[in-house]
């Protein structure tokens, strides 16, 4: 395919509007999760292989180091159903508009963070 | 389905997977939040009754068709060389494959055991 488009690629100097930056962590987000399938794979058949097994996983998910990047896969988690939750309202033609777009990234990017801390805070 | 639809599929495949991950999903969470397996035998009797059971087995291939539509389309976008995303895409089918079947055969064996 070819275009004439112009291509601005320098993203040091991309200064993405909100609903850009929810788009964006999507992706890392998404990502993140992808990294984490085998590892949550590995942890989740130790767990059910014996009680020995389950005292390791569970050792496992002790480890401060580890709850903090329990905490980031939380978070990860939250923001990509937050914000897919948003593309999916957004496919029904609900807040397409401008200023809706922009109210409810905001919704998502702050909600995702507030549950992440509220959980967080439960848990470790 | 004509040339020009021809990413549709992947398109439909990626919501109504979606919805059953955001369900199914966040029904996990909050079990796991809110009354967490205190031991073996605890996760054992949760996991392998009938309803979440067959729910997990469900989960497995949906959320593994799911990020399997999201990380393609991530390669489409920013890895252009065909053979390095060739070989990148081939690696993620085998470690999701591999991943799928490993969280399979931990539910069966849990299951008679």
């Amino acid at each position: 395919m070819t275009t004439n488009r112009p291509v601005f690629l320098d993203l040091w100097r991309i200064r993405l509007p909100v609903p850009g930056v929810v788009s964006i962590l999507h992706r890392v987000s998404g990502v993140l999760m992808v990294l984490s399938i085998p590892v949550f794979t590995a942890l989740f058949a130790q767990a059910l292989s014996s009680p020995d097994g389950f005292a390791a996983a569970a050792a496992f998910v002790g480890n401060p180091l580890v709850k903090l990047v329990l905490l980031v896969m939380a978070w990860a988690l939250l923001h990509h159903l937050f914000a897919g939750i948003r593309y999916l309202v957004i496919d029904l033609g609900w807040g397409v508009d401008r200023p809706t777009a922009r109210k409810t990234a905001w919704s998502v990017l702050g909600g995702a963070l507030f549950v992440t801390i509220v959980v967080g805070g439960m848990l470790l | 389905m004509s040339r020009r639809a021809s990413g549709l599929k992947a398109w439909v495949v990626q919501r109504v997977t979606a919805v059953y991950l955001a369900l199914f999903g966040t029904y996990l969470a909050l079990a796991f939040v809110f009354a967490p397996p205190a031991d073996h035998a605890a996760l054992v009797d949760w996991v392998t009754g009938p309803w979440v059971m067959l729910g997990l087995l469900v989960l497995i291939p949906v959320l593994l068709a799911h990020a399997w539509v999201g990380i393609r389309d991530l390669f489409m976008d920013y890895l252009q060389p065909i053979g390095a995303r060739v070989l990148a895409l081939s690696l993620v089918a085998f470690l999701f494959l591999a991943s799928g079947l490993w969280a399979v055969q931990a539910l069966i064996v849990a299951r008679i055991a």
